[in-house]
């Protein structure tokens, strides 16, 4: 069902546009793509397919990003940041009290900031380095610029979690396709390779965080039912158990901070080594000369860290109930994330589900690789015949009401795209503004929740308290992300909304971070614009052609005409150099043709359904 | 033509406006649907192109959870028919059904103070079948009798367990952390 079948003489099979799927893990992160031999992930200038997830920011604003920058983390902790990924739309509340991060933290309020040598970063622009590193590769061994990106994002990450990321994609100059749930991705790779049917669940343990999706694949559609997780936990948490341990074991007084980073490094390769041996040998010199020694063995490695398995357990419980399922209702379990090569989680994942664990695909690589396969997919490379991912929103959204308490507008597990309208009145006579908080999370408490935004609705008629009613409707969509548009009924009037993300940039920051970033760099912002409306006219262009070729009787011959018009406006535009015109084109084209947009959709809805039902009779 | 233009749910799915519903004809129509106009399918579109995807794909998924779930397809049959269920107002209840309430709250307490997994389980398996024969009744008087106001006082019972059943599973998972 799967394969792309060509039917000859009807259309000539369009050029490759080259997409890329993006693992951002916590420890490492990986690129990969599609192509004739089917998904390859895509290795550096050294045959390295792991991209340390590192960067190190010089005196002078040099970056090093990877393997380059993890030379400096023993030398140069400070301005040496791993594991970013834990630090991606999070406040300052929000860390626990020991995140071991040597950091120099900004004193400012919303998402952290680090002080560097180079000057003040956020997360954003950290993940950015590692992600424009990727693109670069990416652009090396395809010999071309990508059209677009599919990113993956824990299945438990936040609104806020996902924005950033977003951020940072926009701001290494990819364009995102979609972000993709890490389990689901794996479960893309997985379905499709083995052509699994049934109920899956997919234990993703990362560098940093913990997942846990069921979902049930039948013919090309990959549902996902229920998903919950720890956005903090991970491979990291047991490196420092070991890092704990050591400390204790040796009598080691508190350690430098580039002590502490080789310590961590040596928990971390002792921790690796157990999952190939019964005992690991540890050895590492300190700045100071003297020598950390000692033994660590698996049993010993079990009892430190179970607390951590246990950990786990508890959202395979919830997402399993959430589902309305129970363990003999799971066909297979898919582990995913290097963390789960550890002889302890495969034990724990095998005994909860009366099963053993599927391992056929490389952990470290599957995600990636299901995020190539979708967005290949995504790029329009594959026709008809692909598959359909029915993701959901992993925690519920609620507003703040009277008292601190939160109201629930959203339910968590809900099928993407969705969403709700709420009605708000003003409760002062004249009143012409409204504030609307919104949280993410599944406590009643609004402090026990995450903040989102708070969004300020400006404009309203003033009216008698009461009389005005204004309707704010919630959307979220295909990538998890929220957004809210409000309009008051009696009158007809839109309010304005004025959003101050919790954790997030707003849009200003992300312009002034691009341009930037623009200073540092070779290219230039208006070739830059120039390429990009080029690329996005000539895509309108090809997208009317095709729609015109197959569905022009929806169109009475004036509508058709001013349709072909505005195609040639278009075209003359791109040929020349100004960007704004191209967009002006591109924009009114747009507009010209939203109406026989709606019709074919409508037309091809109903013919698609009909014909199900006439299937349904032959059969 | 716009999704929201779309009449009722049933006719967007091209299915007969019952309470027994075909599930299975349902999940067929819905994917079929979201195959058609899920956010995915216009990642290489235009921007237009993209948010008709999106309002299409947020009216399919709202249209399916609303069929999909039993009370929520019997509230949404009785809006058609003119009927509002009334659930936030109209609280009277048959004296025999509220004492049976004060009964399944008295055994949710002693099975949390006995913090007792197991209790907590057979009262969520009791609580299924005594909704499914609510359930029951609700398919004769929407689909057989069409006695609307009659389904309305039993759409809100089953409310009154539904969330009888959200508390139990609130229960079950702060016994587990």
């Amino acid at each position: 069902m799967l394969l792309q079948i060509s039917e000859p003489g009807i259309k000539a099979p369009k050029p490759r546009r080259i997409a890329v799927g993006i693992d951002l893990g916590t420890t490492h992160s990986l690129v990969a793509t599609v192509n004739d031999q089917g998904p390859q992930v895509l290795e550096d200038g050294q045959g390295r397919v792991l991209l340390p997830s590192v960067v190190h920011y010089r005196a002078d604003r040099a970056v090093d990003v990877g393997h380059d920058a993890m030379a400096w983390q023993n030398d140069d902790p400070e301005n040496t940041f791993v594991s970013v990924k834990r630090f991606m739309g999070r406040g300052r509340d929000d860390l626990p009290e020991r995140h071991g991060a040597p950091y120099r933290f900004a004193d400012t309020p919303g998402m952290v900031q680090f002080e560097t040598q180079a000057g003040t970063v956020s997360p954003v622009q950290v993940s950015a380095e590692i992600l424009k590193a990727l693109r670069e590769r990416a652009i090396q061994a395809l010999g071309d610029e990508i059209a677009g990106a599919v990113i993956t994002v824990p299945a438990y990450f936040d609104d806020a979690q996902r924005q950033a990321t977003k951020d940072a994609a926009k701001l290494a100059g990819l364009e995102v396709f979609r972000l993709l749930n890490e389990p689901t991705a794996a479960a893309v790779a997985y379905g499709l390779d083995q052509a699994a049917e049934g109920v899956y669940a997919v234990y993703d343990l990362g560098g940093g965080t913990f997942d846990i999706s069921i979902l049930k694949l039948t013919r090309g559609v990959f549902e996902v039912l229920a998903t919950n997780g720890d956005p903090a936990l991970g491979g990291d948490d047991f490196d420092r158990a070991v890092y704990d341990w050591l400390l204790r074991e040796t009598a080691t007084p508190a350690p430098t901070a580039g002590d502490a980073r080789r310590l961590l490094t040596a928990a971390r390769a002792a921790k690796e080594r157990l999952s190939e041996q019964s005992t690991a040998q540890i050895s590492t010199p300190l700045s100071n000369g003297s020598v950390v020694k000692c033994s660590l063995s698996r049993e010993t490695f079990d009892a430190l860290t179970e607390d951590l398995v246990k950990r786990s357990m508890a959202p395979v419980r919830k997402a399993l109930r959430d589902a309305g399922l129970s363990i003999g209702d799971i066909k297979g379990v898919v582990l995913v994330g290097g963390a789960t090569r550890m002889p302890c989680i495969r034990k724990a994942v095998a005994d909860f589900f009366q099963q053993q664990p599927l391992v056929d695909l490389d952990p470290d690589k599957v995600v990636a690789i299901g995020a190539a396969l979708q967005a290949n997919a995504l790029a329009g490379n594959r026709g008809d015949d692909d598959w359909l991912l029915l993701d959901v929103i992993p925690l519920s959204l609620g507003i703040e009401t009277m008292g601190g308490l939160t109201e629930k507008i959203i339910p968590r597990n809900s099928t993407l795209p969705l969403a709700r309208a709420q009605e708000f009145t003003t409760w002062k006579d004249g009143q012409t503004a409204m504030s609307i908080h919104v949280v993410q999370g599944e406590r009643e408490l609004v402090s026990e929740c995450r903040s989102l935004a708070r969004f300020e609705l400006r404009g309203i008629p003033p009216m008698v308290a009461g009389a005005a009613r204004v309707r704010v409707t919630f959307q979220v969509d295909a990538d998890g992300l929220l957004s809210v548009s409000a309009a008051e009924q009696t009158s007809g009037v839109e309010a304005k909304i004025e959003v101050k993300p919790s954790y997030g940039l707003n849009d200003a920051d992300i312009t002034r971070m691009i341009e930037d970033s623009y200073k540092h760099a070779q290219d230039d912002i208006e070739a830059r614009r120039l390429r990009e409306q080029k690329v996005e006219a000539l895509r309108l262009l090809e997208a009317t052609e095709a729609a015109l070729a197959e569905d022009s009787e929806l169109l009475s011959a004036d509508e058709l005409a001013i349709i072909t018009e505005g195609m040639q406006v278009l075209k003359q535009a791109v040929d020349g150099t100004d960007w704004e015109a191209i967009k002006k084109a591109a924009d009114a084209l747009n507009e010209a043709s939203t109406e026989f947009a709606g019709r074919r959709m409508d037309h091809s809805i109903k013919k698609a359904l009909a014909g199900q039902k006439l299937e349904e009779l032959d059969a | 033509m716009t999704p929201e233009a779309t009449r009722n749910y049933f006719e967007l799915f091209q299915l007969p406006p019952l309470f027994q519903l075909d599930l299975d004809q349902l999940d067929r129509q819905y994917r079929e649907m979201q195959a058609r106009v899920h956010p995915d399918k216009a990642a290489h579109l235009s921007d237009t192109e993209k948010r008709l995807f999106l309002q299409w794909a947020t009216l399919a998924n709202e249209a399916y959870s609303t069929l999909k779930r039993p009370l929520d397809r019997a509230r949404y049959l009785l809006r058609i028919h003119g009927v509002d269920t009334r659930e936030e107002d109209n609280t009277a209840m048959p004296a025999e059904f509220l004492l049976e309430q004060i009964e399944w709250r008295e055994e949710l307490h002693a099975a949390m103070a006995l913090k007792s997994l197991t209790a907590l389980d057979s009262l969520a398996a009791r609580l299924r079948t005594e909704m499914n024969s609510l359930l029951g009744s609700l398919a004769t008087l929407l689909d057989v009798e069409r006695r609307h106001p009659a389904a309305a006082d039993v759409v809100r019972q089953l409310a009154f367990l539904e969330k009888l059943g959200r508390d139990i599973d609130q229960a079950q998972t702060e016994l587990e952390e």
